[in-house]
């Protein structure tokens, strides 16, 4: 429990989501012993629970670049031409 | 000026005589003219330099700046254009010129002809070639926008991104869609993005618009860039219907730049609708692997010797009630084995009771004192007798007694 769950909070959702459905797998197997799958059950629902998180409190960032000064700045919609 | 044939004249002279002509000319100063584009050059100064020709001649032309930065579309050789503008002498070269104001394609026919063109030499350099196509990134973060900044497919492709997909940031490099700066800005746009850390996958774009519009998407620098992009490249360019050749170059088309979003990141709902999925199948899983070990530990705990510890000494007890009832069982055949004895016992005593010798019609004779008599020589004659019968007695007399038998 020491790698695996501090990796957990830098996991990206990709990350997240890959390991999630390597937990379910590995859940799905018929021979993973009971203790495994107690352990591998709690993984499992953290990931869940960090997937949507991520889900619901996102909201992408639209930056445009500034030609001029060669950055990005917030993207306001009203747009140069 | 000529009316004096002796007059000698100097070469700007009559070039310039000449050049008054073509003004004071109105048709030639405002002409339309229709051909076809040759020897189409572009200079670094922003000025185009070409031949129109048809058949039968050829006109040099040239496009300033100024005139051809209004263009939609960038001229090639072989594209059959109606050019306005009016016609004048440039004298340096002591030679005529059309000065371009205006370009159309003429027909469609013509661009459709050059993108045919140019589709097949593409094709055979390799650029469409499957194998070159790169795969999407499943999850993006950062997706990188090559579009017009003020356009409809913007506005389509940042909606749909944040409803499909909150979680990627988007970068937009701000372009000309169409006109001949077009091209040369989406390919640097393309190219600025593959100088940049951690973009994911590029969209390039536009909204709908007539062929010579979407132009720009057609040239040859767009599809180079595209080509030579390490990030994979989505187009979307104009409506379904609307194919170019960045369309062909990309590693994925889509058919209008919502459909592009759409591609680019998952649908928010149906990692949902897979989140969910996952949980329950987790749980089904634990619920099963949990109820299975239960019936397990049941079956291991309903193992009579845990469930019924005096199972044993039941055994115990059935051996017991075994023998008892072998005991039990040997008993009742002594007892009738013996009662068998008893029985013949009790005949054979029965032989031996007087009462029964006496049934059998004998007597038994007893003297005065009551004494049984066995021999004859207790007697003597007159002596009294008592003789016992199985039913009474009677008194006899001895007559005369025999020491033997007779």
């Amino acid at each position: 429990m020491t790698k695996a769950s501090q990796g957990k909070l830098t996991l990206t959702f990709e990350q997240a989501l890959k390991r999630l459905e390597e937990v379910l797998a590995s859940l799905e197997r018929s021979d993973c012993p009971l203790e495994e799958a107690l352990a591998l059950y709690q993984e499992g629902m953290g990931l869940l629970r960090q997937c949507r998180h991520k889900l619901a409190d996102a909201e992408g960032k639209v930056a445009v670049l500034l030609k001029e000064a060669g950055e990005f700045i917030p993207f306001t919609g009203e747009g140069e031409s | 000026m000529l009316n004096g044939s002796e007059r000698i004249l100097s070469v700007a002279q009559v070039t310039q005589y000449i050049k008054n002509l073509f003004a004071a000319d109105s048709q030639l100063n405002r002409l339309r003219v229709s051909g076809e584009i040759s020897n189409f050059k572009a200079h670094s100064s922003g000025h185009m330099y070409f031949t129109l020709k048809d058949a039968a001649a050829a006109i040099r032309c040239v496009m300033f700046k100024s005139a051809n930065g209004r263009l939609t579309f960038r001229p090639a050789d072989g594209m059959k254009v109606v050019l306005g503008g009016r016609l004048s002498v440039y004298e340096r070269d002591g030679m005529y010129q059309l000065y371009v104001e205006s370009m159309a394609p003429e027909g469609v026919g013509s661009l459709f002809a050059a993108f045919e063109e140019m589709k097949k030499r593409l094709a055979a350099e390799g650029l469409f070639a499957p194998e070159a196509k790169k795969p999407l990134p499943r999850f993006p973060e950062r997706i990188g926008l090559v579009t017009s900044p003020t356009g409809a497919a913007i506005r389509d492709i940042l909606a749909t991104l944040s409803r499909r997909f909150p979680l990627a940031d988007v970068l937009v490099v701000p372009v000309l869609v169409q006109g001949v700066e077009a091209a040369a800005q989406i390919a640097e746009a393309i190219n600025f993005f593959n100088g940049i850390p951690a973009v994911d996958v590029l969209i390039i774009g536009r909204g709908g618009g007539s062929i010579e519009e979407l132009w720009a998407f057609n040239e040859e620098v767009v599809a180079k860039a595209i080509y030579s992009s390490r990030i994979p490249v989505v187009s979307a360019v104009g409506h379904e219907t609307d194919f170019t050749i960045a369309d062909f170059v990309a590693d994925v088309r889509a058919a209008t730049p919502t459909a592009a979003a759409e591609i680019v990141v998952p649908d928010q709902r149906e990692l949902q609708q897979f989140l969910a999925m996952a949980r329950s199948r987790m749980t089904a899983v634990m619920t099963a692997k949990l109820e299975h070990n239960r019936r397990y530990v049941e079956r291991i705990a309903s193992a009579r010797e845990f469930t019924r510890p005096s199972q044993r000494f039941d055994q115990h007890r059935q051996m017991l009630d075994n023998l008892a009832s072998r005991l039990e069982n040997r008993l009742s055949y002594l007892m009738q084995s013996y009662t068998a004895k008893l029985d013949f016992l009790a005949g054979k005593l029965g032989a031996l009771n007087p009462e029964a010798v006496l049934a059998r019609g004998f007597a038994i004779c007893l003297d005065e004192n009551g004494r049984v008599v066995r021999d004859a020589r207790q007697l003597a004659a007159d002596d009294l007798l008592r003789v016992r019968l199985q039913q009474g007695n009677a008194d006899a007399r001895v007559i005369q007694t025999y020491a033997e038998e007779v």
